[in-house]
């Protein structure tokens, strides 16, 4: 194919290339990063899956604590573990009379049944808005009072620097989950300002079905110990930007102070934040499921998967391994979900770090 | 360097000095009345009085400003014991304090580094494997697997292991550190079971302390062995192509040398600061699997003196597992200089 103007080829060369390409921004490029990673994507699928599931579920079935109890099939294990017997005679001798003469379908009680009868598959279904809705509530809280801090701390330096790194290093210092366990009987005083708070919060129409007080209380001792983490990141973010050419021209042209850190320092030093939000949800998660298994958390019978684990933990020793083992894949998966989202954004935000 | 590690330590003071205030501040935050706590419901506001009187409970709380010494305080009381090793006694149990902590910090250690050699060795291995493996199916799947590890609620992977291992294949002790049969037995010299039974020459209790070791302490390594795993994996990647990798090659080095003695040495900077950091978490959640496994460490010891109001006992407890805490984190610290001589002391 000849063209009429030989000494110019049809293709452009690279640089022309560059020029020609549309523009694309930090962040644009970043969604493309993160949407061709393997990880990423796994992270992205399970907590959409899991978002899904947790807005789904109470529309289709709310959660009524009254209903759902067949007292005469407790601790049945899941229903396709069961014979073809074992499940026309579980019909037989349910509470729910209309059931009685068809059998349980191979998926009746596809996770078992717990002391109580009820079923385990919904209940963990009901933990997802639970589990989700608290950890991204304690991770929200952590890093709007963890990166002001930081950020303060950061760019005035001198003494308010001092005194904040202080605190910080006390809060790392202090085993985390005995401080959040302090921070939570402390809070779960009936007579205490904390508690009387949460009662209002936990009364209103939507939270309600999500929090009881102590869930409340347990979620805000987590956030406390988030704070820190947050705290450090923001600060080395600071620091890091603080003696970059952009920030001394912003100040030669009169930018004041707050704008500063607000427009210029803030959104550069969003990368490393936005990240370890997203790994830190995957750890309030499990931090509030250990409280719940310690007793300390949500209370029965809200379906919090840790304060399940904390009874069916009774039901180990006698041998009824499935009431224990659905809601801890539940906050496996969940946390799995986003520790897969947090690798997957650290990589297609900041492709220096990639391994 | 003499001088670098000084300061470190030396700056350790100020962080155990607001640890003290803030676990005193909590704790006095806690609802509850220790003497109701200790003598019940049921006894008179006089008897109360005394036992406060006693525990020394009626003393101002941070200064004495109310006349007589400004330092009669409990806080001052609390930092100058402590200070001094008085941990003062439990107020449940009435032992001594560092009696109970003498018998528990052991059990602790003991879960803690067994933990720790599991996470290193088998999370080291793993990681240096998959690097130098890198996309293979053995790397893939021990990272898939890894990434499971991290994601895991150790409590919970606690209560699976006991189902598996003690109920259903009755292979493994569930709980408690010996079996009772063998408590009273036998003097401890240094608290760990597994080292005692060597030394005293009775393997029939390193056998059964290992028995009931081995689910908790593989249960608490699983993080750490993971976090490890990934972080060795990465280093090591990040080392193998440097050009002294290509040297060491190119002058005709084995493959294994090249690898451990030239790229494991240099990845592992990286590697110390999170097996330190993880040291942290092991003390700490420790707490968790010493509830699943009945274990009689200071993890349980201290959400049980939180729960039950016991003053000394937490105050003492989480003080000294701090200091031990951020004694790591600046040994870690300290060590680097000794892994990687390039790094200088300001």
């Amino acid at each position: 194919m000849a063209t009429t103007e030989p000494t110019i080829t049809n293709k452009p060369t690279s640089d022309q290339a560059l020029l020609l390409r549309k523009p694309r921004s930090l962040w644009s490029d970043a969604r493309r990063r993160l949407l061709s990673s393997t990880v990423g994507l796994m992270g992205m699928t399970i907590c959409a899956f899991l978002f899904a599931i947790a807005i789904i579920t109470p529309i289709v079935q709310p959660l009524d604590q009254t209903l759902n109890r067949d007292t005469a099939n407790k601790l049945q294990p899941p229903s396709w573990l069961m014979s073809q017997e074992e499940r026309a005679d579980a019909a037989k001798k349910s509470i729910d009379k209309a059931r009685k003469d068809t059998p349980w379908g191979l998926f009746e009680r596809p996770f078992g049944t717990d002391q109580l009868g009820r079923d385990i598959f919904i209940r963990v279904l009901h933990g997802a808005p639970i589990s989700l809705t608290v950890g991204t509530f304690a991770v929200v809280l952590a890093v709007i009072f963890g990166s002001l801090l930081g950020l303060v701390s950061g760019f005035f330096g001198g003494i308010i620097d001092t005194i904040t790194t202080w605190l910080m290093d006390i809060l790392l210092a202090f085993p985390s989950i005995l401080l959040a366990i302090a921070l939570t009987a402390i809070s779960n005083n009936r007579e205490s300002f904390s508690y009387k708070f949460s009662q209002q919060i936990t009364n209103l129409p939507i939270l309600q079905t999500i929090f009881d007080p102590p869930l409340f209380n347990a979620m805000l001792a987590v956030a406390v110990i988030e704070v820190p983490i947050f705290g450090r990141i923001a600060r080395a973010a600071v620091l890091s930007v603080r003696n970059q050419e952009y920030i001394h021209a912003a100040e030669a042209v009169g930018v004041s102070r707050i704008r500063m850190l607000m427009r210029h320092i803030l959104p550069n030093s969003l990368t490393p934040i936005l990240v370890q939000m997203t790994l830190s949800v995957a750890s309030s998660i499990t931090s509030v499921a250990a409280l719940g298994f310690l007793g300390l958390g949500a209370q029965p019978p809200r379906p919090e998967w840790g304060s399940m684990l904390s009874t069916a933990r009774e039901y180990v020793g006698t041998g009824q391994w499935w009431y224990a083992l659905f809601p801890g894949i539940a906050i496996m998966l969940t946390v799995l979900g986003f520790n897969l989202l947090g690798d997957g954004l650290r990589d297609a935000l900041d492709p220096r770090l990639k391994h | 360097m003499l001088g670098y590690i000084f300061r470190r330590l030396l700056g350790i003071i100020p962080v155990l000095l607001g640890i003290s205030l803030l676990v005193f501040t909590l704790l006095r935050t806690i609802p509850g009345d220790p003497a109701i706590i200790i003598l019940g419901e049921r006894s008179t506001p006089e008897q109360r009085a005394a036992l406060r009187t006693k525990l020394k409970l009626d003393r101002p709380l941070y200064l004495n400003f109310e006349g007589g010494n400004v330092l009669e305080s409990q806080y001052v009381t609390y930092i100058t014991n402590f200070a001094t090793g008085d941990f003062g006694d439990s107020i449940k149990t009435r032992q001594a304090i560092s009696k109970e902590l003498k018998e528990r910090f052991p059990a602790t250690i003991e879960l803690a580094l067994s933990a720790l050699l599991i996470a290193v060795v088998v999370g080291v291995t793993t990681g240096v494997v998959s690097a130098t493996k890198r996309g293979s199916l053995l790397d893939a799947g021990s990272m898939i697997v890894a990434l499971l590890g991290v994601s895991i609620p150790i409590f919970w992977l606690g209560l699976m292991m006991q189902y598996l291992f003690s109920v259903k294949l009755k292979w493994l002790d569930p709980s408690l550190r010996l079996d009772t049969s063998l408590h009273g037995t036998f003097k401890p010299i240094t608290g760990l079971y597994l080292l005692d039974g060597l030394l005293l020459g009775r393997f029939d209790i390193t056998a059964n302390a290992f028995k009931h070791l081995i689910m908790p302490s593989l249960a608490l390594a699983t993080v750490p062995l993971a976090s490890i795993a990934r972080m060795t994996r990465s280093a090591m990647l990040e080392v193998l192509y440097q050009d002294y990798i290509r040297t060491a090659r190119a002058k005709g080095l084995s493959a294994r040398i090249t690898i451990l003695r030239h790229g494991l040495r240099n990845a592992l900077i990286p590697v110390i600061t999170v097996i330190g950091l993880q040291l942290g978490f092991l003390l700490g959640g420790a707490v968790l699997t010493e509830t699943v496994f009945s274990w009689p460490g200071i993890g349980r010891w201290l959400l049980d003196g939180i729960l039950a109001r016991d003053y000394p006992v937490v105050q003492s407890g989480v003080m000294f597992v701090s200091l031990v805490f951020v004694l790591i984190n600046t040994l870690v610290d300290i060590s680097y200089r000794f892994f990687d001589p390039r790094i200088q002391f300001k």
